[in-house]
This record gives C-alpha cells, sequence and structure tokens, in this order.
C-alpha cells in the first residue's frame, strides 16, 4: 500500500493556498496534495470534482475547511460509499505538515494524529510585556 | 418574529446561510423543508453537524411544511426556511399558497440544461417557466447569495434568463 494521498476542499482559494504553504514548506509532491475551491459548484458537481481527484487503490484523506457546510458534505457523503478514505474537518496549516511528514501511517492512526494534531495547534500563548521579562521597549 | 428569510438554496444549511445570513439576521431556527432528508436521519445528521451558537434544525417534508407554513409566520421564534430547488418552491407554494411572500433564491449552480443567468444562479426551461409563473401568483421573488451582494428582482434576472 502507497503512503496515503490528501485532498483539501475549501470555500475560495483557501485550498490553494494551503496547499501552495504546504509545499512550500515540506517540499511534497503535486500528486500528495491537491486542491479543490467548492466555489460555484452544486452539491453534485463537487462530489464528482472530488471523484476525479481520486487515484483507485490509493488511501485519500478527505480535508475540509470547517465542519458544517457544502465542502464537509460532500466529503462525508463520499467517505460513506468509498473505503479507504476518511474525512478530516477544520483542517489547517499544522494538520496539512503533520500530515505531509506522517502519511507513511495507518490510515486510522493518521487520522487520529492529525485530529489531535489540529486540537493542539491552536492555542493563544501568553505574552507578558517586554519589561517584565526584563527586556528593553523595542 | 416568523419567517425571517426564505430561501432556495440547493447546498441547504451551508457557510453563507448560517454565518452570512445568520449573523445579519441571527435566527433561532433553521427548517430545511425537503421530503428526502425529512426522511432520512442520517442525512439530517450530515447537515447539522458543525451548527453552533443554539441554533436549531428541523427537517420537514412540503406537505408537513404547507400545514405548518401559518404557525412559522406567527411564531415567536426566528427561522429562516431553506428549500434545496425551484422544484420544490413550486411544490410548497402550489395554488397560490405563497402569495404575497418574499423568496430568496441564494444558490442554483451550472447542471446539464441548465443556463447561467447570475454567478450563482442558472436555470433550466422548466425553473424559468415555474419562477414566472409563481411570480404571476402574486410571490416576490428575488435573487441574493449573500447579504452584502446585490439583490436583484426576479423582473431583471428573468430578463437576464430570457436573453442567454
Amino acid at each position: 500500500m502507497s503512503d496515503v494521498r490528501g485532498i483539501v476542499i475549501g470555500h475560495g482559494a483557501m485550498a490553494a493556498g494551503m496547499v501552495d504553504a504546504v509545499r512550500q514548506i515540506a517540499g511534497i509532491g503535486e500528486d500528495v496534495l491537491v486542491p479543490l475551491s467548492n466555489k460555484g459548484m452544486s452539491p453534485d458537481a463537487l462530489i464528482s470534482a472530488v471523484r476525479e481527484k481520486l487515484v483507485e487503490g490509493e488511501e485519500t484523506i478527505l480535508f475540509t475547511d470547517m465542519q458544517g457546510g457544502s465542502c464537509a458534505v460532500a466529503a462525508r457523503r463520499l467517505t460513506r460509499e468509498l473505503p479507504g478514505t476518511a474525512v478530516i474537518c477544520g483542517a489547517n496549516l499544522p494538520v496539512m505538515l503533520e500530515f505531509a511528514m506522517h502519511r507513511s501511517l495507518p490510515m486510522d492512526a493518521l487520522v487520529a494524529r492529525l485530529v489531535e494534531r489540529g486540537r493542539t495547534s491552536i492555542t493563544s500563548p501568553a505574552t507578558p510585556p517586554a519589561e517584565a521579562a526584563g527586556q528593553k521597549k523595542p | 418574529m416568523s419567517i425571517i428569510l426564505l430561501r432556495v438554496d440547493e447546498r441547504l444549511i451551508h457557510g453563507q446561510v448560517v454565518v452570512g445570513w445568520g449573523s445579519q439576521l441571527h435566527p433561532d431556527r433553521i427548517v430545511v423543508v425537503d421530503d428526502d432528508l425529512a426522511a432520512s436521519e442520517w442525512e439530517q445528521e450530515l447537515y447539522t453537524l458543525g451548527l453552533s451558537g443554539g441554533l436549531a434544525a428541523e427537517f420537514v417534508s412540503v406537505r408537513s411544511a404547507r400545514e405548518r407554513f401559518a404557525s412559522w409566520k406567527s411564531s415567536g421564534d426566528r427561522i429562516i426556511v431553506l428549500l434545496r430547488d425551484v422544484n420544490a418552491l413550486q411544490q410548497l407554494g402550489a395554488g397560490d399558497f405563497l402569495a404575497g411572500e418574499q423568496v430568496n433564491i441564494g444558490g442554483i449552480h451550472h447542471a446539464a440544461g441548465r443556463r447561467p443567468v447570475l454567478p450563482y444562479l442558472y436555470l433550466n426551461d422548466d425553473e424559468a417557466a415555474q419562477l414566472a409563473a409563481l411570480h404571476g401568483a402574486g410571490v416576490r421573488i428575488s435573487a441574493q447569495d449573500v447579504p452584502s451582494g446585490r439583490r436583484v428582482e426576479s423582473t431583471e434576472f428573468m430578463a437576464i434568463e430570457r436573453r442567454s
């Protein structure tokens, strides 16, 4: 079994931007992670567009930008029909990078790892004032 | 407050409705009028996943919608009513049922046999005829995808449709 592939499905240009960022940082090939926008697409057309990007016999994660909405609905419909596919909703850049680094893992383990990475990557780090840290103001 | 938006959008509950219109209209409830969804718990879960902020969703058949429409109009809740396509709107509006109501056309996209009218609105001959008939029956129809977009009255977009 080859490494898991990914399709990012999002609103507007989000998917293209996210995939571009992952390629820039992780240096992955064009077939590993492919973007798809829902712009101007009917629900049926979006499902057809995702199907066209699937490769027979290769496990694929369908990443969507958020949990609700047309992208997630299309992805979940396909996952219900197609073995070897999984959905991750609310994907962000740390999740995508984790995917790029660990896509040789078995599908179940990879999905669990990516969901955990997504949850832990949303933070608001406390930043003390410069004076409190003994630093001069810039 | 009653029905604050009666919308035709083939994507039903999605970002433009929940975030775009929701942030402007502050609905308490979304009612999806669709015979198939009303009969499928899995489909309902598919569309309600991701709803937040206490916004409730309910799925009813066209027949049930016609029975309950008056109660929605007099409800204390602020309700968005969604329909999948023009055919469903025609069924709901049969017999001048929707005369005087305002209908928002928000998203009917390209498919075989449909011609472009607006960037988010494509119609085939049957759909154009159904909308014209509803307009003739006193339904006030306009197209607008998001609150910040321009509202296009049916007289304007039907003229575009006839030229396309």
